[in-house]
């Protein structure tokens, strides 16, 4: 689980899921018995993410190179009423160009300069995103089944990601039916989401688990293995929609459920926490939630994301302090 | 040096080191050598010193006076003259005080945190957010017990100058727990930090002076265990506060046996960490490493037993042991490092020597495959499997980063495997199953469990152990007892002189009083498991009135009915476990019947010690009351909730200790009897009893009266004889948890010698003997503390 150096020195760039190093999750049949009797403790589980961040520090060279893996790791995402084809052009250009030039020349990196993880907007925006990032390599994700809610028909829910696959989206971003969570129709939840996957086809499929609306770590837990049993490649916390978004110990039971499924299964799924990271520090300690309880390989873009909109903006803060040792404005960077 | 381009490949995490340049400036500030800190000043180094060194680096930090016994004389003096004026500082004074010293200690924090690091080799990241905080934390908390104190604690004073000696392992942090609750009660205090880590001692007794704090009130010695056991000696030093190692504990205990010096012990441990098949096992994986490798396992409530029910167990050791490959060992003032250094070459030959002897004897070593740095004292992180309870790793106690794992099939084994050891201080239960654990906590003996947890604190709960841990208790309402004592009465030496001695085996020479119709005799046995029993040796004494006539015999005990008599009360365990209602029950029956019978024993009580009519009468009606008392407490003495952290329930319960000796005094035969045994059943103890070796026919009738009163068999055990052959056997024997003694100074002094065996607690009080016919003094909520041991149980809680 920790040689994984060679797929990251290949590129910097956007790195597709499922590299050669790790093939795509086929899935398992649903197997209650790795989830039904689980044990998962709130207390400890708050301790141990509460400590994470105190227990590791990565200052100066280190801290600037862990804040361009963060970087490389983002979803940029817009979900808005109110996103246009202009404003998704606009993030795309940031998807692309990510730091000032004397940013990326101060770190080192002007032969493989870094660029998002991938753009991140609702399926009618697809269209325009993937135009606007037309050769660099950085793949368009779009949310489906009726994001957030996901009430709609499962029918309509399919023909969604069909229509976004269609329109050039190369992962899709779907919900769970929370109410299959909460009520434990595990074989349902399991049911719609290999559905889900199929449709998908080529795409892959990063199941939302919408953590904040299932409350108990318990069914965070349980919801993680389903989707993974069901073929997600990615398990990814929330929609940013609800009340709590990705948090630490949530993140922390996934990704403890991520490293049981690889055991019985040998595949290796991704994770994505999503809304809430909005702070340099909140990067950090998310990478180290991953390098100490999943390992090295996990710290690329490929077994990590980062849904977020407003954390860019403060890593090249971050990374411009580091280059010049002055605290930097928001307005020195170009807008997402 | 790595460029950015070669960390995104690597994503280490490079170094991070704390900045020690403050903690340094002030040990070159003090390059010519730190001398004790005595009323309000700091000696002169003078001549003989020692070395304090780092142990991550070997350097030499300081040099520190080596405190000889004129200057422990000097310090108690100084804490001697400043007790008057401190004890009498209103409460509200005393809190700003305190809180002052809560508020410099937080002001000061880093410097605090790095100088700890530097002295004893933890890892910054626990003296920063464990130490230093959890300091901060005791003396705010004492600050509120200095202003609450008066009210809360009615009729009850500081006891004096206390000595307390603090270990290495959390320097600064068990001299708060040292000092804070002492000077909250009015004490004043010589503290001798340990020679290993004196830094942060002395940086303390800077604050002090910059609190403003008045002289003599702390006072700080340093030195070796020389300094320390002059402290200990010293005859103005009226409390020994001591936490360290069993041995020296035990040192202690027959250092200060017979001298009236109130004393708390807070030992070592080999605390059980129990993992059931339905715990969260990655929980628990990140618990045994904040148990074992916290503090590089240099702690004693360490959870370095780990106990795993078999079915989960080769899953939770690839879990243990995959988790130790990302545990990071080295330099201590890296803000990432997991496991610091040992505190000094002394200890590292130790936990090497124990962990060889480990291997040696079949086990099964792990260690995680770490680059130690290549000077200073480092051990890396270690895991024992295929070791058996009788395998030294698993019954000593390594005080290193080093855990022993055996499995176990049933709750019940678990149990009885985690209670396999002479150690008793704490105890980590993990279990997603409420019933199961809390089912553990309250069978487990130790005086700290945690449920899902381990090694939290705060100073709003109890600390201390059971058994070969200790006893007293440090933090929250019952940490507090210890610094305080009920005010003495003054009387006069003269009656303390015990009578008791050389009871004679042969005949009586005087003759019975001669009747027309002879009495029928009467034979007064011992009282074991329920039977009347003849006395092992064969032998009875006669018991003589107050002018010599003879009154009948009383059967000649000898160590073999105590060891019998305890056995059988160990047998009568279902005592404790029954219900404080089904207790005071039997009380009150007891009370019933002896009130029936009051006549009798009023006569046997004017007969035996030559009371008025009256008084016997009196000494029967008070002892049915006393017992009316008991069982009213029976059901009532409750234990507390601390308010501790959020969403935590931490219960301090009271438990029993099990089987308790008593030995009771000569005067007031049946009423001094009766107070000392009632409390310690109410409580759900099981007593062997020794009574008044000149008086003791009131105990030998009173078992006709637990016979026909439901007590179950083995609950009360009566030996007669010599009271102080037959009290050191009990004071010796390990299977006694706990033991009172009313009687001569001497004995006192023998009983508490002896129990340094196992370290029961003592309770022995001599000067001045008690008024048993004075509640104030006989009875009440003391009797009943004294009975029983406090047991935090720590459950927090949230789904």
């Amino acid at each position: 689980m920790d040689d994984h150096t060679a797929s990251a020195r290949a590129s910097l760039g956007p790195e597709r899921i499922a590299s050669a190093a790790h093939p795509r999750n086929l899935g398992t049949p649903l197997h209650p018995e790795w989830f039904e009797g689980v044990g998962i403790n709130l207390s400890a589980a708050e301790r141990r993410a509460a400590t994470l961040g105190a227990r590791r520090s990565v200052k100066k060279d280190h801290q600037a190179a862990w804040l361009v893996k963060a970087l490389t790791c983002i979803d940029l995402t817009t979900l808005a009423g109110d996103d246009t084809p202009g404003r998704v052009h606009r993030l795309c250009a940031k998807a692309r160009r990510p730091l000032r030039e004397d940013l990326v020349a101060a770190l080192g990196l002007e032969d493989r300069p870094p660029t998002v993880g991938a753009v991140c907007v609702y399926p009618t925006m697809v269209r325009p995103a993937v135009a606007a990032l037309r050769g660099s390599g950085i793949p368009v994700a779009s949310v489906a089944t009726g994001f957030p809610a996901g009430l709609t028909p499962l029918s309509q829910r399919l023909a969604e990601i069909r229509y976004a696959v269609d329109e050039g989206a190369e992962e899709i971003d779907i919900v769970i039916t929370r109410a299959h969570a909460l009520l434990g129709e595990w074989s349902a939840l399991y049911d719609e989401v290999a559905a889900m996957r199929e449709t998908c086809g080529g795409a892959h499929l990063k199941a939302i688990l919408g953590t904040g609306d299932l409350r108990t770590l318990r069914n965070v837990y349980k919801a993680s293995m389903v989707a993974m049993q069901a073929g997600a490649d990615f398990i990814k916390t929330s929609t940013g929609k609800e009340e709590v978004n990705a948090t630490l110990p949530v993140s922390l039971t996934m990704v403890r459920a991520l490293r049981d499924y690889c055991e019985h299964t040998g595949h290796r799924v991704g994770f994505k926490p999503a809304g809430g990271l909005k702070t340099a520090k909140d990067a950090l300690n998310w990478l180290v939630l991953m390098k100490e309880e999943l390992g090295r390989p996990w710290l690329e873009p490929d077994l990590f994301r980062i849904g977020a909109s407003s954390l860019l903006a403060d890593i090249e803060r971050q990374i411009e302090h580091w280059a010049t040792g002055r605290y930097s404005s928001a307005s020195h960077h170009a807008m997402a | 040096m790595p460029q950015v381009r070669d960390i995104l490949d690597t994503m280490d995490y490079g170094t991070s080191p704390e900045a020690s340049d403050v903690a340094r400036a002030w040990l070159a500030a003090h390059g010519d050598g730190f001398g004790h800190f005595i009323e309000g000043a700091f000696t002169p180094p003078g001549d003989d010193t020692f070395d304090v060194s780092n142990p991550a680096t070997g350097e030499t930090l300081a040099r520190v006076a080596q405190g000889s016994a004129a200057d422990v004389d000097a310090a108690v003096a100084a804490a001697a003259r400043a007790f008057p004026g401190w004890s009498a500082t209103p409460g509200h004074v005393r809190a700003r005080h305190l809180y002052a010293l809560a508020r410099l200690v937080q002001k000061r924090e880093r410097f605090l945190a790095v100088l700890e690091t530097l002295d004893n080799g933890k890892p910054i990241r626990e003296a920063r957010d464990i130490d230093v905080p959890l300091v901060a934390r005791h003396f705010y908390h004492h600050a509120g017990w200095a202003e609450l104190i008066e009210t809360e604690f009615p009729g009850q004073v500081p006891v004096g100058v206390c000595g307390q000696i603090i270990p290495w392992n959390f320097p600064l942090l068990m001299l708060a727990w040292k000092i804070a609750p002492a000077l909250a009660a009015g004490n004043t205090v010589v503290l001798k930090p340990a020679e290993f880590t004196p830094l942060t001692a002395l940086a303390f007794a800077e604050i002090c002076r910059e609190a403003g704090l008045p002289p003599g009130v702390v006072n700080i010695v340093c030195g070796d265990g020389s300094t320390g056991a002059a402290l200990v000696r010293h005859p103005c030093v009226a409390k020994v506060a001591f936490t360290g190692s069993t041995e020296v504990g035990r040192q202690i205990r027959e250092a200060t046996a017979g001298s009236g010096k109130k004393l708390s012990l807070e030992l070592g441990g080999k605390s059980p960490f129990v993992v059931f098949a339905d715990a969260d096992l990655d929980a628990a994986v990140e618990g045994v490493v904040d148990a074992i490798w916290f503090n590089g396992g240099q702690v004693c409530c360490a959870g370095s037993r780990i106990l795993v029910q078999e079915g989960v167990a080769e899953r939770f050791y690839a879990k243990l042991r995959r988790r130790m490959a990302t545990l990071r060992t080295g330099d201590p003032l890296d803000k990432s490092t997991d496991v610091g250094a040992i505190v000094a070459p002394v200890q590292l030959d130790r936990i090497r020597s124990l962990v060889a002897a480990g291997e040696a004897e079949g086990g099964t070593l792990f260690q995680a495959d770490t680059d130690l740095p290549a000077t200073g004292c480092f051990f890396p992180p270690s895991l024992f499997t295929d070791v058996e309870p009788a395998s030294t790793v698993a019954e000593v106690e390594i005080f290193g980063p080093v855990a022993v794992a055996m499995t176990f099939r049933t709750l019940d084994e678990a149990v009885a495997l985690g209670n396999n050891t002479r150690y008793g201080l704490a105890a980590s239960i993990w279990s997603e199953n409420i019933d199961l654990a809390l089912d553990v906590a309250a069978r487990v003996k130790a005086g700290v469990v945690w449920i899902n947890a381990t090694n939290v604190f705060d100073a709003a709960a109890g600390f201390g152990g059971f058994k070969e841990s200790g006893f007293g208790r440090e933090g929250g309402r019952e940490g507090l007892e210890e610094y305080l004592t009920h005010p003495v009465r003054e009387v006069k030496r003269a009656s303390l002189t015990g009578r008791a001695n050389g009871l004679s085996a042969l005949p009586a020479g005087a003759p019975a009083a001669s009747v027309a119709l002879p009495t029928i005799d009467r034979t007064a046995k011992l009282f074991i498991g329920g039977k009347q029993v003849r006395p092992d040796g064969g032998h009875s004494t006669t018991v003589f009135g107050p002018r010599g006539a003879p009154l009948g015999q009383a059967a000649l005990g000898n160590r073999k009915d105590i060891r019998n008599a305890v056995e059988a009360a160990e047998k009568a365990a279902s005592w404790g476990a029954t219900t404080g209602h089904s207790r005071a029950q039997v009380l009150y029956y007891v009370a019933e019947n002896l009130s029936a019978r009051a006549s009798e024993f009023q006569d046997r009580l004017s007969l035996m010690t030559g009371a008025s009519a009256e008084e016997a009468a009196l000494e029967v009606e008070i002892s049915v009351r006393r017992t009316f008392f008991y069982a009213a407490w029976a059901d009532k003495y409750d234990g507390r909730v601390h308010a501790t952290r959020a969403r935590h329930v931490t219960l301090a319960m009271n438990e029993s200790f099990g089987v308790m000796g008593l030995v009771c005094p000569d005067e007031a035969p049946l009423l001094a009897l009766v107070s000392l045994l009632m409390p310690v059943l109410a409580m759900g103890n099981r007593a062997v009893l020794v009574p008044s070796p000149t008086h003791p026919l009131a105990a030998t009738d009173l078992y006709q009266v637990l016979e026909t009163s439901d007590v179950p068999p083995g609950v009360v055990n009566i030996v007669t004889g010599e009271r102080d052959a037959l009290a050191k056997t009990l004071a010796e024997h390990d299977g006694v948890a706990a033991l009172w003694y009313a009687g001569p100074p001497d004995g006192i002094a023998a009983v508490e010698r002896a129990s340094a065996g196992n370290l029961k607690p003592t309770w022995a009080s001599a000067h001045p003997p008690r008024d048993w016919f004075h509640a104030r003094e006989a009875q009440g909520r003391e009797y009943l503390r004294r009975a029983t041991q406090v047991k935090n149980v720590w459950v927090p809680y949230g789904e």
